[in-house]
């Protein structure tokens, strides 16, 4: 199993001279789930951007580790698997277009249609899978991105409001992809939902850091 | 190292290209922008012969302001449809700024090939070296290119994307138009390519500068 770790030090992030949240220092090991909680404004989002390396903070460090030896971020990012609502894909494209444009920017050996299909029918997608994306529902909008954050068998899986316009089987294929997370990598969930923190082990208030 | 920085950039430019065929977001305003441009520039010459000098630059302002209008998009398109992180998550910052730049470069030589066809039919504008005369179009186009494709990736980031382009880019474009002009203008004169190795000079020194500064600038503008 591989064995990425995360560090994080005083991460503080400012907006216009206002705190959004300060101090925040966690550690996360491969195996380790941890569910980020805060009402709505309080930074959830601004936090797993931080950590997902699309924006920086105002001050403090994160690091990543692999098997004790320090690994730079773009060798992270390709390990990396992210659903926000703040993440689109792109309309004009199909959904199986889609895939392999992230499958092939992300790895040197971009996976093959079958394993893009597989991740399709694991997300009940497979049917739609040449139909452009702006013709799907905000609900299959959102199973694609989780199919898109499940691209390269992440190392680093990190979920911003993972329910968001799911159904009934959508949650359910979400809920089994977390727990199967757990048992490689690292899980990470910004969340308030009460079933989604009975899906981690730790937790990061932010309402603790402001 | 090299190959996974090619393949991506041409994905990214691949990407660029199917997405504008199948959504026409940039090329059907911009050929629109062309047919009017040079349309007034019909109707307010009307039978007059312009000279040549004077109808170089109306060629070029057509040309910068075509290009105003959809290079600016480029980046912006991706902040308003919120695909920015899908791409800072899977590529880096200098493969998704040379795949853009040359999407962008496409886009224009594709653009100003109509603007300088219409243009000739229309105004009678006579070319007495077209192969000079081309390679100070295509030098300057790409100038013109490398400069708006760091600029719109600026403007993606700021509040007032319509009115910071013509802002930002016209000191940061003026010698290269000011150049690009008096270059255009002796090729189409006819003049032997020696007499104009200092514009030439100038065009290949502006382009190495801004397509090296903004591959330097591009990672802090894009990552935030």
């Amino acid at each position: 199993m591989a064995a990425l770790s995360i560090h994080t030090k005083d991460l503080t992030k400012k907006y216009s001279g206002k705190t959004i949240f300060k101090n925040i220092s966690f550690e996360l090991s491969s195996g380790d789930s941890a569910v980020i909680v805060g009402r709505n404004g309080s930074g959830k989002s601004t936090l797993m951007k931080i950590i997902a390396g699309i924006i920086s903070p105002s001050s403090g460090t994160m690091s990543f580790m692999n098997n004790g030896n320090k690994v730079e971020f773009h060798d992270v990012k390709r390990k990396l698997g992210f659903v926000s609502p703040y993440l689109n894909l792109y309309d004009e494209l199909s959904a199986i277009e889609n895939l392999r444009l992230f499958s092939g920017l992300k790895s040197d050996s971009a996976a093959g249609d079958e394993g893009l299909v597989s991740l399709l029918e694991l997300t009940g997608l497979a049917d739609r899978r040449n139909d452009e994306v702006k013709t799907y529902s905000s609900g299959m909008k959102q199973k694609l991105k989780i199919a898109f954050a499940m691209l390269n068998e992440p190392e680093l899986l990190m979920l911003d409001e993972p329910r968001s316009n799911l159904d009934k089987s959508g949650i359910e294929t979400m809920e089994r992809i977390a727990e199967m997370q757990k048992g490689k990598g690292i899980l990470i969930i910004a969340t308030n939902d009460e079933d989604d923190l009975k899906l981690c082990s730790k937790r990061i208030n932010i309402e603790e850091h402001k | 190292m090299k190959s996974r920085f090619l393949n991506n950039v041409k994905l990214v430019f691949l990407k660029d290209i199917r997405s504008e065929l199948r959504t026409r977001y940039v090329i059907n305003s911009l050929l629109m922008f062309v047919l009017v441009t040079i349309s007034i520039i019909r109707f307010a010459i009307g039978d007059e012969k312009l000279e040549d000098e004077l109808l170089t630059g109306l060629l070029w302002i057509a040309v910068f302001f075509s290009a105003s209008g959809g290079l600016s998009r480029t980046f912006v398109k991706e902040e308003e449809k919120e695909t920015s992180a899908a791409l800072k998550l899977t590529a880096g910052p200098a493969e998704i700024f040379t795949g853009k730049l040359l999407f962008n470069l496409v886009l224009t030589f594709v653009l100003n090939f109509f603007i300088l066809v219409l243009f000739i039919l229309i105004t009678g504008y006579t070319i007495k070296n077209p192969g000079l005369f081309m390679v100070v179009m295509s030098l300057g186009n790409i100038g013109l290119v490398a400069a708006s494709t760091i600029i719109a990736a600026i403007i993606s980031k700021a509040n007032s994307k319509g009115t910071l382009y013509p802002v930002l880019s016209f000191p940061v474009l003026l010698p290269l138009l000011l150049t690009v002009i008096n270059a255009t203008k002796l090729a189409s004169a006819g003049i032997d390519t020696k007499e104009i190795a200092g514009e030439f000079l100038i065009l290949v020194s502006y382009n190495a500068v801004v397509v090296t500064v903004s591959l330097m600038l591009f990672p802090f503008v894009w990552e935030d």
